[in-house]
Formats: structure tokens, sequence, C-alpha cells
């Protein structure tokens, strides 16, 4: 399993999945022509198109691995995650990661992406028999920018219901401004506790761009806010432009009647993930997470 | 523009926000704990790489081929991160020119003005670019004590591509986009 998660890692730090690269490319387009906004959004393109094609990470930020893994009943998971800690060490190895753990009280570098919560994964069981793993490489330059409020918000005059939630994801794309390298990926997580929403925006990001929300009231508010964020006029990189976000994903989760949070999740226009499908026939590798397929079929929904 | 590193004060001053600019020399990654290495224990091993000189906030990606250091991928840093530092570090090195992403704040920025400086801003996330234009790592310093994302690299670069949006005049891309974004967000929350 090993040289599968490995080719996975490869794959998601080096090439951007082709929903991203399309929205990239239309917001070129809507930039005015000779502006710094058209002309980083033209560089980060061919960025992409070197990165790929030489098998380099595209941003030097391989961020944090957030791995979703779904496994048959019969998989132990200590296996599992010993196999996915040797592919993210060889990985380091080959220089598709960064070494990115670093401990917060000696300072040192482990140099070798493994550490404590490093890197972060979350199993689910399941009744099918392949084994799937996705991946979510997110740079903490986006990540610094990601914010979690807690409604009600007296400063921003912002309640307890959806009006609430979009105000505050205006204001928490309002604050990064240009320092979390847009157009980015808006994640939003409602309800939950602390930990849990933060984690729901996250998932949301797994989401496929051009999908569109199952449930109909939070696909409405999702249009609306790419539509506002995008008013802002903070553009790509904060040059000012046409495009803040690519798009808006939002999912909820049951709150505590006292409590109602609103996670937003910032990802860079650097949007990388990756999955593979795992058999015994070998493995096959796709742009769609298990989170993206299940969010647009809630019928078969994985909770 | 082309400009050469070392550079003079006189050319720092003739630039102006939205230039487009070649770098050409030496240029040094520091970010989190270079700065606050310089700052705190000013060491004197990094001066003459900086003088008149360029401070890059980068943390790269890099590869050990035989004894010598080979950048894969080496894309800016978000550079606000450094604000509390900045203009003391530019004072003390005689650093001319700050490279990153996001812009930095009035601090840095008014650093700029009354010393002769300028903020270059690069595409964040466009890593192999960035690393294409680096030729050569030239050194390395702090590599065992910060890492390799935090150590000071210092790299030759030619055609080192980048946007002025902080001069030495004092003004700032980033204020202006901050100023219309927000009564942008003024009528949105109103809405």
């Amino acid at each position: 399993m090993r040289h599968h998660f490995l080719e996975l890692i490869r794959r998601a730090a080096t090439v951007l999945p082709a929903d991203v690269t399309a929205a990239l490319r239309s917001a070129a387009k809507r930039e005015a022509p000779g502006s710094a906004a058209k002309a980083a959004l033209s560089d980060v393109l061919r960025n992409c198109e070197l990165a790929a094609s030489s098998s380099r990470p595209l941003c030097q930020d391989t961020g944090t691995n957030l791995w979703q893994v779904y496994l048959p009943q019969s998989f132990s998971q200590v296996k599992v995650k010993s196999e996915i800690l040797a592919a993210t060490k060889a990985a380091t190895k080959k220089a598709y990661l960064r070494p990115n753990a670093v401990d917060p009280v000696t300072g040192q570098n482990t140099g070798d992406n493994t550490g404590i919560g490093a890197p972060v994964v979350h199993f689910h069981e399941w009744t099918r028999k392949a084994v799937v793993a996705d991946l979510l490489l997110k740079g903490g330059g986006s990540e610094n920018v990601s914010a979690l409020y807690a409604l009600p918000h007296q400063g921003l005059g912002a309640g307890r219901d959806l009006e609430g939630v979009r105000k505050v994801v205006l204001d928490a794309v309002f604050n990064a401004q240009g320092k979390g390298c847009g157009p980015a990926v808006i994640g939003v997580g409602i309800g939950g506790d602390r930990a849990t929403s933060m984690l729901e925006a996250k998932e949301q990001l797994f989401r496929l761009l051009n999908d569109k929300n199952a449930d109909p009231t939070l696909a409405k508010l999702e249009r609306k806010l790419l539509k506002q964020c995008n008013a802002l006029e903070i553009g790509p990189m904060g040059f000012g432009g046409a495009t803040t976000v690519l798009g808006v994903k939002i999912g909820k989760r049951h709150r505590l009647p006292a409590s109602y949070f609103v996670a937003v999740a910032y990802l860079c226009w650097a949007a990388r993930r990756a999955s593979v499908t795992i058999t015994g026939k070998g493995a096959s590798f796709s742009e769609e997470s298990e989170i993206a397929k299940t969010q647009i079929q809630p019928k078969k929904g994985r909770r | 523009m082309r400009i050469d590193i070392p550079v003079s004060e006189e050319t720092i001053r003739s630039l102006k926000v939205g230039d487009e600019v070649e770098l050409y020399g030496t240029i040094v990654t520091a970010r989190d704990a270079g700065h606050k290495l310089m700052v705190e224990e000013r060491p004197k091993f990094i001066e003459p790489f900086i003088k008149d000189g360029a401070i890059y906030h980068c943390g790269p990606v890099m590869k050990k081929r035989g004894k010598k250091w080979q950048v894969v991928a080496a894309g800016p840093t978000t550079s606000i991160r450094e604000e509390p530092y900045e203009a003391k570090v530019m004072e003390d090195y005689g650093v001319r020119v700050v490279i990153g992403k996001g812009g930095m704040g009035k601090d840095t920025l008014a650093a700029c003005k009354r010393l002769g400086g300028v903020y270059l801003h690069a595409v964040g996330g466009a890593a192999i670019l960035a690393a294409d234009a680096i030729t050569q790592i030239k050194d390395v310093f702090m590599l065992d004590e910060f890492g390799v994302p935090e150590a000071f690299w210092i790299c030759e670069v030619s055609g080192f591509k980048a946007v002025v949006t902080m001069d030495a005049k004092g003004r700032s891309l980033h204020k202006k986009v901050l100023t219309r974004s927000k009564k942008q967000l003024k009528s949105q929350l109103g809405d």
C-alpha cells in the first residue's frame, strides 16, 4: 500500500486538480488586461504546468497533510497508519513534501513530516471492499487566515442564523486580504463544537468547485457568498480585482442549544487534493474524493 | 525593469507601486526564526549578504545532490508575520529590498520611506517559477538549528520576477485595496 500512498502524495503536491485549473483560467479571463491580478493568475497557471511536467511541488509550502481514509471491516488502522507514515517520509526524501513538522516547544523540525499529530489522519470504516484515501494539502499561509466565530457576534451584527453566517464569512475573507494566497476556496462549517465546526469546514474543501450542495438552502447561500466575496475586490494575491474567491462550500453539524459556531477554512488557490482507490487489482487515482461524492448524493451519506 | 543587487538607495527611491521588476544578484531567504534571531542577537555572519541587498520571505523545498543543495520549490511566504521585526532588520543591516507576499504594515512602510527601501510582491504559491529563477545556492546558515524552511539560504538569482507594492514614497497597494474592500464590506454587511 505504501507505494500507492507515495504516488498519492506526489500527485497531490505536483498536480493541481482540473476543476481548480479551469476555475483559475476563467478567473484570468475576467481580470483587466495589463493588471497585476491578470499577470499573477497567468504566472500561477504557468507555474502549475511546469510543476506537473517536472513532478515538483507546485507550492513550496506542502502544508498540513489531511488524510481521510476509508477501510473495509477487516483492515487494521494501525497497519495502514504505518504505511501512510512510511509514504510520508519517503515523499519528504524525494522532495515532494517540504519538511513541515516543527516541535512548538523546542523548535526542532523532525525533518520527515511525521510527528505528534502529523500527518493528520482520519479513519472511517465502511462496507465496501476497497481502501480509499483522500488527501488534502493545505498551506500554512491559508491556515493562518482561517477563522472561527461564535455567534452572536455583536461587532458584525451577526445573529444566530444564516444571515449571521453570511456576515462572518464575509468578515473572514475581508480580514484575509492578500495574506492567504487568493483567489481562495472557502470551506464553511456551521454548528458542531469548536473542534468539529472547523473539521466540517475543512472537509468541505474536498468538494469539487463546480458541484452543487445537496441542501438547497446552503446551495443558495454558497452562490450568494461567492458573489459577495468577489464584490470585495480584494482580487488575486490581494492585488485588487474581480476574483477574490473561486468557490464557497458550506456544511453543517448539529450544535448544542448554547453554541452556534461558524468555522471558515480559507484554502489558497493551490487547492491540492487527490484520491486513490486500492483494491486487490491495484490502485486507481482520481481528483474526486469520497466527501465530494457524498455531498452531492445525500442518500448515500457517510455519517 | 532590471534591478541588480546590491542596489543603490537612488535606484530604490526611483521605484513606484505597480512597477514590475526582475532581480539579478544575491537574495537571502529569512522568515520567522531568522527575523527573530536578527533582531534579538544581531548576528554578523548574514550582514555581507544583505547590506544594500534583499531579504526573501521564503521557506523553500531543497534537495541535496552530492554535496550541493538544489532548490526544488521556492515561492514566497506571508510577510506580515515579520512586521514586528522588519523595520529594525532593515535599519540594522541596511536591507533595501524585502520580497514576500501579502504585503506589510505601517512600520515597514515607514522604514521604506525613511531608509530608502521597497517591498516587492512575488506571486504566492508560484514556487516553480521562483525556483527556476534561482541559479545557484551559494551557502546556507543555521540549517541544523532552524531546519530547511527557516534557514538562511543565500541564493543567486537571475530574472526573479516581482511587483513593487510598497515604495519609498510611502505608497502601498495593500493599503489601497484594504480601504476599498472595507467600504465594500460595510455595504455588504448592511445588505
